[in-house]
Formats: structure tokens, C-alpha cells, sequence
């Protein structure tokens, strides 16, 4: 009966213990229950289109996209900018997003600002996951003087402005007459620049986890056995204890990933981020805030994109923290899968319909 | 413990003498002092050049500039010698004068912000864990996230435009159209039907109660123009403490307890027949009378309820102390209602009262109310905007919390033992739920005075955002050492309270001596 239910019923967070008892590994359970959670899902298929139109329609690191402006093409006014785009009758136009004062696309610009906001987010959750990883694992691994060292220094980054650091950067990668490989590298690649620093400093939390993860996980009894059977320490960390925390580690990746995201587009607002010519949403919207009373729809798409990504993002960190959080299992499995089917208190039937029906 | 403290103590005085290190090379570094003036066409530029190099001594290396720094900053440590000396801006102003200053601006800016958002987001995440997985909570679990991801610049921009622009246009000619009064009440009705807990028809009902009362009143103050004019009375006042008193002795004793109710209503009827008599002494008002006012609403409260005693004291005190405290604000309110067509008439404010930048009017004259009305019509629109960013994560974190401890064992046991689900919701799981809390709340409040930067820049509030921005456009390393030490010391203490008022709270968590 147990298996019978597993196999026909959808994935759901409260019908874990029956899927486990199918054999199912730890990552197929994972998946399905991350399959399941339709707010996830939503957030995954918005991310990805977003991403896709972002990247492909005004051209990445030279290759031409198929959008006809660019974010720096100056084209003349058509209706003094207001967009084309139309809902219903559904039309597209010359300038969906409208066009900004000397007649600039906006759409591209909001690409392109787009590329850098994604940009931006992925070298950070890159950059901050690897490093708290290292980080939190030798101090939670070894402990002692390790440990003392790397989180006193952890600390130590955890109160450093981040705005300050944003600032010595931008003032770095400004000098261009310097000739320095830094400064050319920095002010061709502003965003990446921007990305690896911002990156350097926003792993201190991911590390704190990691550090606890590993401080509980390292007294396992798996643990002792494969120290035992006479496994390295670095095949014990890599092997053996970071799988087990993988999930803790995925899920708050995400979330300093959305962080990052609002971080880079707040220091670009104060002027320290990504620098003009170059567009950014942040910028976009620090240079149109002056004109929402007469051209509102600068000021609505770039802020509308930050929201949707953030959004997207986070809706992904969710479904992520719910599949791997073992905890979910106490929930009442009812509950649990009106949550997960649908997110309406109506589709129990349905579900349960379904369930029956097939 | 002790050894603890110490120990942690140390441990955060070593950190920040380290970051401090860093912050100053990195301020140093982060641009050219001069750049401003090498730019100029001025003719005595060298001479401003030179004055400015000897201003931010920029003979002296960095790092040596630093232990100079910090030769005067060590003087702070020395108790009521007065000899803090954290060098001088570029102005010349001593950098403890100019962080005092910003300190209470970014204070009175974050502190309403700061407790509004812990209480509705706690309020939040409490109902809806409690009624899981309905249509409230996936309502509220949605906003949370969208709120989660707004840029806080740009959901001030918003807010200036429709907050403050809209509504003082609003406020010009205050009528609201039957179509506009219609809409908004079946807004409210529809939001209070799904709010609302039972089956289908009581919500229903529910909803259309709210719904004909809130146009019927939006159509009456349109009628009387209440928003030239706003007040409550004290008919208002009355039946308002009456659903007040009835609410807080639901939630802290239940209505079955006839004492606590019959207190709370004591307290009511007290606060009307002080609503009177306290109006000339309102009339001269100062910040230190209103809040001895609340400090003895709470005692009078706290009276009725011990004099009428009952089988459980404690309950009555509570209920009429809250009941009292909360009649209290209202009768504040309504006096400030009454001080508002002077403001809006203000020949400094002109009719348009909600403000979009500063935190008051310049040169604004009159009496305690006008000028407290001018603060909070400042401050309306960024607590507004800092309350949507982080009412989120108080939200979310309360429900998470109060989802677990209502798995607990105990809250099964509680419930077997025949107790009141009021009394399990309010007394087991609630008080369990605050422990873990209480300790985000440290951390937030230790994070408070740095936090709003992005705030304070959009809507021109001078505090410490405003300082170290400042400090950091003209390469002067002193005042954003100055807010860096600040906003760093604040940290790692609300840090070292937050631990420690875990284990005080939860004595399973015991601190490693």
C-alpha cells in the first residue's frame, strides 16, 4: 500500500518517508521534492527565461544579439519615448520599454543591465561559496588554532563596510590612465570586478554555517569509520562530510546570491558600482528617479526586473531549503501536499483526483 | 560566564583594532583627496592644494596617520576624562560632536521603523503559522517575499511620488468619489474575508461588514472634509477602548476571567473621564510630561487591576495596564489630530504636509505638537519604506519558529491536559517561539545604526549613512572611522547580548566558560 501510494502520488514534502522507503537516493528525493514546490518551479522557469532574453537578446562579450539597438545606440524619438509595448492588442514595436531622454533604447538598456545584474550574482555565489566552503570547513574540520585563526578573521571581515570596500574598488578600477593590468582588466570587465570583490567579502556568513555543519558532522560515526578504515582528512572533508552538508550549503548560496543582487544594484544607485558608460539596474534607476513624473517607465522596468529576479531567486532558495530540510517530514502529510500540489486550499481534490484517477 | 564575557571582550577589542587598521588604509586608498581641486581652474588652487594636505596631513604615510588616529581614539576609553578626541572633519568639527548629531538622526529615524516592523512581523508570523498552509498564509508568505526583494531606493522613490506628492495633492482637496470609497471598502472587505478564520459564510459576513463600514466612513469624512479637519471625540475614543479592552483581555487572560475584563473596562472608563480633564495640561505639553503620562497610564492600569483582584491578580494588573496604555495613545492621538490643521496651515508648510527629504522643516516655529508633527511627517515615508524591507525576515523567521515549537511534544501534552488553545498558543508555544527570536532582534539592533545608508542618502537624512558617505566622497579617513567604530562596537556587543540572552532565556543553551 505504502509503495502503492509513493508511486502514484506526486512528489510532496509530507510523503517523504514512503518515497525513502522505495530506496530512493538522498539527491531523487531531493529532487522530487524540489519538483514539487510549484513556488520554486515558478521562480526556476521565470529565472530562466529572464536569463535567456537577458543574455541573448543584446549580445554578450562581443556576440551580437538579436535585439536591433544596443544600450549605448542613440536612435530619434518616436513619441517622445513612450514605449510601444501593448498588452492588448499584444504588439511588441520599434521601443518596447520606451526610450530615455536623447533616445537611447530602454529595453536594451535594461538587458544589459540585466546581463550585469546576473553577472554580478552568479560570480558572487561562486566566488562566496567556494571560499566559505574552504573556510568553513578547515576551521570546523581541524578545529584549534585554525579555527581560532579563520574565524577571528572571519569577524574581522564581518564588520568591514561593504560600501567602503565598493568604493576602493571603483576608485581602483577608475584609474585607467595608470596603465596598470588591474585597471585595464577592471575597467573593460567593471562588472566582474565588481562581482569578485563583492564575492571576497560576502562568504564570512556562508562560513559561519559551514563551520557549524562541519563542527557537528565531524563527531558522526561515519566519520570515525572512515578514519578508521584510514581515509586522508581531505578525503574525509570532500568525501564524506561535504555531501552531508551540501544542502545547508546550496540553499544559502542561493540566498547570498538574491543578497548580492540587491547589494549590486544599491551600490550602483550610490554611484560605486558599476560606472557609466556601462549600464547597470541599479544606475538606471539612480539616473531616472529625476524624471518619474515625466518619463515614469525609465524609472518602472529596470526597478520591475530587480524585483523579478530577486523574486525568482528567492522563490528558488525556498523550494531548495524545503526539499533539502529533513524537518519537513513532521509535517501532516495532508498539509503538506495541498501545499506542495498546488498552492490553493481547493486542488486537494484535484490532487487527490488525480491520485485516484490514473 | 564572567570568563566568557571577558574573553569574548578581548577577542572583539583585538578584531577591531585590526578592522580598524584595514578601514583606515582602505579609506585612504580609496581615492584622491586632492581630486577635487586638481580639476579646478581656481587661482590660489596650490594654496588649497597645501591646505588641504596639511588639514588631512598627507605627508604622513598611511599607516603611521593611523596610529596617530589612534592615539587620540585610545583616550575614549579613559572614563569622564573627556579627552575623546577622533580627530576633525574637513569642516573642522570634531568628529564626537558631528557623530553625536548623525547618531540621533539615524536613531529617530530607525527606532520607530525598527519596533514597528518586529512587532507586525512577529504578529505575522505568528497567525500564520497557526493557520498554515491557508490562503492568508500563502498570501503573506508571497508578500514577504516580494517585500524581501525590493530595492530600498526604489520603493522610495515610490513612495515619495504616491506617499508624499499623491497624497498632499490628495489633501488639497480631500474628497473621495463614491467609485474610489467603494473600491477601497471592497478592498478591506475582501482582504478582512480571507483574513479571517471559520468556515466560508462567517468570513463572508465578515467581509461584507468591513466593507460597508469602511466606505461608510470614508464617505462620511469625504462628507466633512475629516482630513482638513481630523479628530476622534471621545464617542470614538469610547467604543474603540471598548473593543481594545475586550481584545487585550482575549489575548491575555481570556474573556471567561469576568475580573480582567471588568478591569480593562475600568480602565476605559478612566481614560474617558481623564481624556477631559487631562486637556489643559496637554495644551502644555513637553516631551518629558507625555512620557510620564504613559509611565503613570500604566500604573493607573496596573491599580484597577490590583484593586480588583480576583482569583488570579496578575491577569487583571496585566489587562488594564495594557488596556490603559493603549487608551492612553489614543487620547495622544486625538490631541495631536487637533494640533493638525494648525500645522497643515503652517506658513512654512503650505499645505503640504508630507515631506520627502530631511527629517524636519527649516525654521519651523510652534509648540510641542507642531513640532513633533513636523518629525513624524519626515519621517512617515523612510519608516515606511525601512518597515516594508524588513518586515520580511521578521516574518518568515516567526513563522519558522512558531512552526516548530507547535510540533513540540509539550504543545501536544498542553493540549491533552485540556488547556484552552488560547492559553497553549499564548503561554507554551509563543514564549518558546520569542527565545530564538529574541537573539535575531539583538543582532538587528546591533546592526541598527549602520543599516540604513541607502535610506538615509535617498531621502537627505544628515545621520551616520550620511557621514561616512560624506567621509568617503572627499577621502577623509576620520569621520568614517568615526561611524565605522560606532556601528562596529554596536555590532560586536549586540552580538555578545545576543548569546548571552540565549542561554538566559533557554536553559538548555549554556555558554562555554
Amino acid at each position: 500500500m505504502a509503495e502503492e501510494a509513493g508511486r502514484r502520488q506526486p512528489a510532496a514534502a509530507g510523503v517523504e518517508p514512503v518515497l525513502e522507503a522505495k530506496g530512493l537516493s538522498q539527491g531523487q528525493i531531493v529532487r522530487k521534492r524540489f519538483l514539487g514546490h510549484s513556488g520554486a518551479i515558478a521562480g526556476l522557469v521565470a529565472f530562466g527565461i529572464i536569463f535567456l532574453v537577458a543574455f541573448t537578446s543584446v549580445g554578450y562579450w562581443g556576440i551580437p544579439g538579436w535585439w536591433k539597438y544596443d544600450h549605448e545606440d542613440v536612435s530619434p524619438l518616436l513619441n517622445d519615448g513612450v514605449p510601444t509595448a501593448s498588452l492588448w492588442p499584444p504588439a511588441w514595436g520599434e521601443h518596447p520599454f520606451g526610450q530615455d531622454r536623447i533616445g537611447r533604447d530602454l529595453f536594451a538598456m535594461t538587458m544589459r543591465g540585466a546581463q550585469q545584474s546576473i553577472t554580478v550574482m552568479l560570480v558572487i555565489g561562486l566566488i562566496a561559496g567556494l571560499i566559505g566552503v574552504v573556510v568553513g570547513a578547515l576551521a570546523g574540520y581541524f578545529r584549534g588554532w585554525v579555527e581560532a585563526v579563520l574565524m577571528r578573521l572571519t569577524d574581522m571581515i564581518i564588520i568591514m563596510p561593504v560600501l567602503l570596500l565598493a568604493a576602493v574598488m571603483a576608485q581602483l578600477a577608475g584609474r585607467r590612465d595608470e596603465g596598470s593590468w588591474f585597471a585595464s582588466f577592471a575597467s573593460s570587465n567593471g562588472v566582474l570586478v565588481l562581482g569578485i570583490f563583492l564575492g571576497l567579502i560576502s562568504w564570512v556568513g556562508l562560513a559561519r554555517l559551514m563551520r557549524g555543519e562541519f563542527l557537528s558532522l565531524r563527531e558522526r560515526e561515519f566519520v570515525d569509520a572512515a578514519r578508521i578504515s584510514g581515509a586522508s582528512n581531505a578525503r574525509i572533508i570532500f568525501k564524506h562530510i561535504l555531501p552531508n552538508a551540501v544542502g545547508v550549503l546550496i540553499v544559502n548560496v542561493t540566498l547570498t546570491m538574491s543578497a548580492a543582487i540587491l547589494t549590486e544594484t544599491a551600490l550602483s544607485y550610490l554611484g560605486v558600482g558599476v560606472q557609466a558608460p556601462d549600464t547597470s539596474l541599479g544606475l538606471l534607476i539612480s539616473q531616472n528617479q529625476e524624471a518619474f513624473s515625466t518619463r515614469p517607465w525609465l524609472f518602472w522596468f529596470p526597478g520591475l526586473f530587480i524585483v523579478l529576479i530577486c523574486l525568482s531567486i528567492n522563490f528558488i532558495g525556498d523550494g531548495l531549503r524545503d526539499a533539502f530540510d529533513p524537518r519537513q517530514k513532521k509535517f501532516n502529510a495532508k498539509k503538506a501536499r495541498e501545499a506542495v500540489d498546488s498552492g490553493a486550499e481547493t486542488t486537494a481534490v484535484t490532487a487527490f483526483g488525480r491520485a485516484k484517477g490514473e | 560566564m564572567v570568563t566568557y564575557i571577558v574573553r569574548r571582550l578581548i577577542t572583539a577589542a583585538l578584531i577591531l583594532l585590526g578592522a580598524s587598521f584595514l578601514v583606515y588604509l582602505l579609506t585612504a586608498a580609496s581615492g584622491d583627496p586632492l581630486q577635487e581641486f586638481r580639476d579646478s581652474s581656481a587661482p590660489n588652487k596650490q594654496q588649497l592644494m597645501d591646505a588641504r594636505s596639511e588639514l588631512l596631513q598627507l605627508e604622513t604615510p598611511a599607516p603611521l596617520r593611523y596610529f596617530k588616529w589612534l592615539g587620540g581614539a585610545v583616550q575614549c576609553l579613559v572614563p569622564f576624562a573627556n579627552s575623546c578626541d577622533l580627530g576633525k572633519n574637513l569642516a573642522g568639527q570634531p568628529i564626537t560632536d558631528a557623530l553625536w548629531h548623525a547618531l540621533i538622526q539615524t536613531l529617530t529615524l530607525v527606532t520607530g521603523a525598527t519596533v514597528l516592523a518586529i512587532l507586525i512581523g512577529i504578529t505575522l508570523g505568528i497567525i500564520t503559522a497557526l493557520r498554515q498552509y491557508s490562503t492568508l498564509d500563502y498570501g503573506v508568505t508571497f508578500m514577504a517575499f516580494l517585500f524581501f526583494s525590493l530595492p530600498i531606493f526604489w520603493v522610495a522613490v515610490l513612495l515619495k511620488e504616491y506617499g508624499a506628492i499623491g497624497f498632499n495633492n490628495f489633501l488639497r482637496n480631500p474628497e473621495i468619489p463614491l467609485p474610489a470609497a467603494l473600491g477601497i471598502g471592497a478592498v478591506l472587505g475582501v482582504l478582512t474575508a480571507v483574513a479571517a478564520a471559520g468556515e466560508m459564510r462567517r468570513r463572508l459576513l465578515t467581509g461584507a461588514a468591513v466593507f460597508a463600514f469602511a466606505t461608510a466612513v470614508l464617505l462620511y469624512f469625504s462628507a466633512t472634509e475629516w482630513f482638513k479637519t481630523p479628530g476622534l471625540g471621545p464617542v470614538v475614543i469610547a467604543v474603540a477602548g471598548v473593543g481594545i479592552a475586550f481584545a487585550v483581555t482575549l489575548l491575555s487572560a481570556g474573556l471567561k476571567n469576568r475580573k480582567a475584563l471588568q478591569s480593562a473596562l475600568i480602565a476605559v472608563g478612566v481614560g474617558l473621564v481623564l481624556y477631559f480633564v487631562l486637556q489643559p495640561l496637554l495644551n502644555e505639553a513637553t516631551f518629558l510630561m507625555i512620557v510620564l503620562l504613559a509611565a503613570a497610564s500604566v500604573l493607573v492600569g496596573t491599580g484597577i487591576g490590583y484593586l480588583m483582584g480576583g482569583y488570579d491578580r496578575g491577569q487583571s494588573m496585566r489587562a488594564a495596564a495594557l488596556t490603559s496604555f493603549l487608551v492612553g495613545f489614543l487620547i495622544l492621538l486625538d490631541r495631536y489630530m487637533q494640533a493638525w490643521p494648525t500645522y497643515f496651515n503652517n506658513s512654512r508648510v503650505r499645505g503640504r504636509p508630507i515631506a520627502t527629504i530631511g527629517a524636519n522643516t527649516p525654521n519651523i516655529e510652534g509648540d510641542f505638537w507642531i513640532l513633533s508633527l513636523d518629525s513624524f511627517t519626515h519621517l512617515i515615508l523612510p519608516t515606511m519604506a525601512l518597515v516594508l524591507i524588513s518586515l520580511a525576515g521578521y516574518t518568515r523567521f516567526t513563522r519558522a519558529s512558531m512552526l516548530e515549537i507547535m510540533n513540540m511534544d509539550y504543545i501536544r501534552t498542553a493540549r491533552a491536559k485540556g488547556l484552552s488553545e488560547r492559553t497553549v498558543v499564548m503561554r507554551h508555544a509563543f514564549r518558546n517561539a520569542l527565545i530564538p527570536i529574541a537573539t535575531i532582534v539583538a543582532f538587528d539592533i546591533g546592526g541598527l545604526i549602520g543599516g540604513a545608508v541607502i535610506t538615509e542618502a535617498v531621502f537627505s537624512v544628515r545621520g551616520m549613512g550620511f557621514l561616512f558617505l560624506d567621509g568617503l566622497e572627499h577621502v577623509d579617513p576620520n569621520p568614517v572611522m568615526g561611524v565605522f567604530l560606532c556601528v562596529a562596537i554596536t555590532a560586536m556587543l549586540f552580538n555578545l547580548v545576543a548569546d548571552l540572552a540565549y542561554s538566559a532565556l533557554d536553559p538548555r543553551v549554556r555558554v562555554k566558560a
